[in-house]
């Protein structure tokens, strides 16, 4: 227990040694928001309809942006060969940096949400379902670029190829993650894909350490 | 080999020893060839001159013939190479891996087919050439995860623990395959709450699945063969490797 | 060849696409194949040579 806070203590605080990197992140997410009506066009209504569906991408590019910062630095410095051998177990350990991640990546995400709702239209009420939807979902898809991570930290120039492994199967996130913010053609459908969305990222959230795990001790020298 | 392993082989090392792969892979080349071709000069003489018009896609229903085995062999292929990740990361079955890395491009390959020939059957169905269905929809989502697991196995230069790693990836595509497919037929009702129409209405008459099945056979015995002889040219590739080494460390040119 | 209706282009060009994909994967699958087998074998009677000398 003692061990596992310190592998997240250590993570957090290496995290705000740079805040650079969480602004940048902010800045990506607020920029693809930003750069969308350009795209499709100012009209206030659409952009309103588009609103759930652009916050949603916009937080899924900025994950995986963040994806590569969770082992390379482990890996390269050779850190990564003392935790497969940690007390606590490589799980443990990839547990305590993806919550590290979710917390000094994720949730300045959620929090900068309302900047974005002003700029696409979103009504408050949306807002509210946008932020309990992001809450719940990201820690999913940080759990499935936490695998794509941990696949290619061997490799020179994984940080290409792992957001490609990752988006395919991100996509019932995404598909759940929208559709409890705006419920489209059937009425109480957001209710339904809110619990979907936060069942699915419940259990990602749980088999992703031993999946990366894994692919770590596999990827390793 | 040491001079005590004189007992004679089981059927487990047969089937698990590179060497013995060889030796008995090459016995089913020809009757898998044979069936093959047999197979698709039987399903195309069905499809073309012993098939009836369906009753709501009239001729178009002579494309499902090879659309629908495609489809299904997208599916079998990862099914297939789920099945090798296990036994490479469980079983640590030698010829595993071999059977994973030759299965991916073909796998790819089949669900392009799938992709492009449902595209061609939307456009006079639907009139679109890409519908955002759930089953296409879903397809085109399998055909990038095949694409992902090819460019990981190109990423590696250690091909051995590529293909450990690969296996996970296979696996956990697996597990989200299911996931994925639910997810999608679930955005689809969400958005098109009419129900997708099935070809041939609630029943096929025996005129439509007998070329039907017969092209299904054809290309799965297509895959059968082309999986074998990838397998064995991996594993040639393995020995030409292993003697590129040994000569270049013995100080021979290459 | 019987009436292949209206969309009689769209059956054709579906045939002819997985026809040619079908030939193409076979053509590269056995091609990969026979030149492994060259190599293989260019490889194992210079290593026999290098044996005997």
């Amino acid at each position: 227990m003692i061990a596992f806070a310190a592998m997240l203590r250590r993570d957090i605080a290496l995290a705000l040694r740079q805040p650079g990197d969480l602004l940048t992140l902010l800045l990506f997410f607020v920029l693809v928001g930003a750069v969308t009506p350009f795209a499709v066009g100012p009209d206030r209504t659409e952009l309103a309809r588009l609103a759930p569906g652009i916050v949603w991408i916009a937080a899924l590019l900025a994950s995986l942006l963040g994806l590569d910062r969770l082992f390379r630095a482990d890996h390269e410095d050779g850190s990564l060969r003392g935790f497969r051998h940690a007390a606590i177990g490589l799980e443990a350990i990839v547990f305590a940096k993806l919550l590290a991640h979710w917390l000094t990546a994720s949730l300045p995400l959620i929090v900068t949400v309302p900047v974005l709702a002003l700029l696409l239209d979103m009504d408050a009420a949306t807002l509210g379902r946008t932020e309990l939807a992001l809450l719940l979902g990201t820690p999913g898809l940080l759990a499935l670029g936490a695998i794509g991570a941990a696949l290619t930290v061997s490799l020179r120039r994984g940080g290409l190829i792992a957001p490609v492994l990752v988006l395919p199967l991100a996509v019932p996130l995404l598909i759940f993650g929208v559709g409890a913010i705006s419920p489209g053609a059937v009425p109480g459908s957001d209710r339904a894909a809110l619990l979907f969305l936060s069942g699915l990222s419940l259990a990602f959230s749980a088999l992703a350490p031993f999946a990366a795990a894994l692919a770590l001790r596999l990827g390793a020298d | 080999m040491s001079a005590d392993t004189v007992r004679p082989m089981s059927w487990f090392d047969k089937l698990a020893h590179p060497g013995q792969f060889m030796i008995w892979s090459r016995h089913l080349l020809a009757p898998l060839w044979g069936l093959t071709v047999l197979c698709f000069a039987v399903g195309l003489w069905l499809a073309f001159f012993h098939s009836p018009d369906d009753y709501q896609m009239g001729a178009t229903v002579r494309i499902m013939y090879v659309h629908v085995p495609n489809a299904w062999l997208s599916q079998f292929v990862y099914a297939i190479m789920a099945v090798s990740a296990v036994g490479t990361l469980v079983w640590r079955h030698p010829m595993a891996d071999v059977s994973m890395k030759a299965a991916a491009p073909l796998g790819a390959a089949f669900t392009a087919m799938a992709l492009f020939s449902g595209s061609l059957w939307g456009r006079p169905t639907w009139g679109t050439f890409w519908e955002w269905d759930g089953r296409m929809t879903s397809t085109l989502i399998l055909f990038f995860i095949y694409l992902g697991l090819i460019a990981l196995w190109a990423a590696f230069d250690d091909k051995l623990r590529a293909a450990k790693v690969v296996a996970v990836l296979t696996l956990v595509g697996a597990i989200n395959i299911p996931i994925i497919k639910f997810s999608v037929d679930w955005w689809n009702t969400l958005h098109q709450p009419a129900s997708v129409f099935r070809p041939g209405g609630p029943t096929m008459p025996a005129s439509i699945l007998a070329p039907l099945f017969t092209m299904l056979f054809a290309f799965t015995f297509l895959f059968l063969v082309l999986h074998v002889i990838a397998m064995r040219t991996e594993v040639t590739a393995r020995r030409i490797r292993t003697l590129q080494r040994r000569q270049a460390a013995a100080g021979t040119s290459a | 060849m019987p009436d292949l209706g209206p969309h009689a282009i769209f059956i054709i060009g579906a045939y002819i696409g997985v026809g040619l994909v079908t030939i193409g994967l076979v053509a590269v699958t056995l091609g990969r194949a026979a030149a492994a087998r060259r190599r293989l074998a260019l490889l194992e009677a210079r290593r026999d040579r290098d044996a005997k000398a």
